[in-house]
């Protein structure tokens, strides 16, 4: 898998969720994604983006256009030094919610992607990773 | 600070959401429609989020709110305008926005609006007019 | 190769193009290879004229190491017309390619001649052309290739749109038979089909026919949900339509909830109810004297 662009960007705000937003709209374009697949990782990564300003203090997400030879994705991966997740099978859970939301952000999101991967450690942080082919 | 204009037209309210809002705009939004409905005695609220790229579960969960607040001041309210592919998005993110009724456009949301008003009135619910 | 001698490739397809072209139209004439039946022998002496003309050209700019370059455009470009139409007149990638191919014995045989007893120097210069008529010869496959690429490729489209028509049943009234297996991938062209449609025409309603179905597994019918759920997110409601006795087994042996959503046995009746919705009705002379 090759790596033809990253790009880190702070969340530390309200505001820059909504520039995590625009940028991955710009990327997944410049990918050549369908519409209805740009909306679908915008909408992941406007979910993940919100989950670090809000439960995890704020943090960063590091987008990276890649490509394994035969497709084009991209790759983003949120990160933050928050308190954690204690309970991560819990939390993917539908309807599962400690912010007062409805509980999808988590769930949600990975059913619009490819592929989702979290870790997570109380008290040291929580880092996901979202992946969608073109 | 930063708001989104709501329009008044008789007794129903109008609100385009042509921005991509941050959280907080959204919520001032909220704010302002139940304030307003209650200052204007509005029966209508319609939303039009045909420039909305993205409908994320924040926004989701803001539109269900509206129309469960309006309920019960007595309003009805009409999204319209979702694109097919924020609608097919929502779908798979699991909010299929049960209590919200919608409309293709404009219009149709505000034909939505009358007729549900009349089907009150024929029922013998809701205020009288006048 | 170090130190390679100079070529006398270019001057010799500038001084002898005419002696060329004989020779090469000789061997093309009498070659088992021929296809009289698919080109005239008129047309194949003029593509063979141009092709040692252009050639001709392309070589007085050097003997470079690919045909991309700026001198070459004009001899790739004849090449890659002559390849498309001899896909269309029915040659195959092999006899298209020997046409070019076929130069080399001609070309050869001169080069022999202009070296005379020098070995060496024909020696790289039979090199030389060799490579150079190889990879204009291969250029003629590839181009072949493409354009049998695009053709599969827009059949695919056609076949693609020709599966999932989506028709206007009336003002404000879409339908969409569906006929065929149904799998993820043709699904989800159909739901973003019928949901662009219903934007474009402004329907209130869409009927999902799916009379022509012959299974429905777990799957398919989550994507009909779906399919249904997005339309009414934008303000249209959908009726499921021709749903036959054992599909509807299958349904409720499946576990999936169907109850959200209308559905009716024939399309004519899901059309009935469609009308109504709209306010109209459908009036049978019976019906207009009462």
């Amino acid at each position: 898998m090759v790596v033809l662009k990253a790009e880190s960007l702070t969340i530390a705000t309200q505001e820059d969720v909504v520039r995590v937003r625009q940028t991955t709209r710009a990327w997944a374009a410049e990918i050549g994604f369908s519409l209805v697949n740009q909306t679908k990782l915008v909408t992941a990564a406007s979910e993940l983006a919100r989950n670090t300003m809000l439960y995890g203090g704020g943090g960063t997400v590091l987008l990276e256009s890649i490509n394994d030879s035969i497709r084009a994705g991209l790759r983003m991966t949120f990160e933050d030094e928050g308190p954690g997740i204690a309970d991560i099978e819990t939390a993917l859970t539908d309807g599962y919610t400690t912010g007062g939301g409805l509980g999808l952000g988590l769930s949600g999101s990975k059913r619009l992607v490819d592929e989702f991967n979290i870790w997570s450690e109380p008290g040291r942080g929580t880092r996901i990773t979202i992946l969608r082919w073109r | 600070m930063e708001r989104i204009p709501i329009l008044r037209l008789r007794d129903c309210l109008l609100v385009t959401i042509q921005v991509d809002m941050h959280d907080q705009l959204a919520l001032t939004l909220q704010d302002d429609l139940t304030e307003l409905i209650v200052r204007h005695q509005a029966r209508g609220v319609l939303i039009d989020i045909s420039a909305l790229e993205i409908v994320d579960s924040f926004i989701g969960r803001m539109l269900s709110n509206i129309a469960a607040m309006a309920r019960i001041l007595d309003a009805v309210t009409v999204v319209v305008g979702m694109r097919p592919a924020v609608a097919i998005t929502l779908v798979e993110l699991g909010l299929e926005m049960p209590g919200v009724r919608t409309a293709l456009n404009v219009d149709a949301g505000m034909r939505l609006i009358e007729r549900a008003l009349e089907e009150e009135r024929q029922a013998g619910h809701g205020r009288s007019k006048g | 190769m170090t130190e390679s001698s100079l070529t006398r490739i270019p001057e010799l397809l500038r001084q002898q193009q005419q002696a060329l072209l004989t020779d090469w139209l000789d061997r093309q004439m009498s070659s088992s290879t021929l296809r009289p039946d698919l080109i005239r022998e008129q047309d194949l002496r003029e593509q063979s004229r141009r092709f040692l003309s252009l050639l001709a050209e392309a070589v007085a700019h050097g003997l470079g190491d690919h045909i991309q370059g700026d001198g070459y455009r004009a001899v790739s470009e004849f090449l890659g017309e002559l390849s498309r139409s001899r896909a269309n007149q029915g040659f195959s990638p092999t006899e298209t390619a020997t046409f070019v191919f076929s130069f080399k014995e001609t070309l050869f045989n001169h080069l022999r001649d202009a070296w005379q007893n020098d070995g060496e120097g024909l020696a790289d210069d039979i090199w030389r052309a060799s490579t150079l008529i190889d990879r204009l010869g291969l250029h003629t496959v590839e181009v072949y290739q493409k354009g049998r690429e695009a053709i599969i490729q827009r059949q695919q489209q056609e076949m693609m749109e020709l599966s999932t028509p989506v028709v206007e049943l009336w003002g404000g009234i879409v339908a969409l038979p569906l006929i065929g297996t149904l799998d993820s991938a043709r699904t989800q062209v159909v739901m973003e089909n019928l949901l662009e449609r219903i934007v474009e025409s402004n329907a209130s309603i869409a009927i999902i026919d799916i009379t022509g179905v012959p299974t429905v597994d777990t799957l398919v019918a989550q994507h009909l949900l779906k399919t249904v759920a997005a339309a009414r997110l934008m303000g249209a409601e959908c009726i499921i339509s021709g749903i036959r006795p054992q599909i509807a087994q299958t349904i409720v042996h499946l576990g999936v909830d169907l109850n959200e959503v209308l559905t009716k046995a024939t399309l004519a009746s899901a059309f009935q109810i469609a009308l109504k919705r709209l306010g109209g009705a459908i009036l049978t002379p019976d019906s207009q004297r009462n």
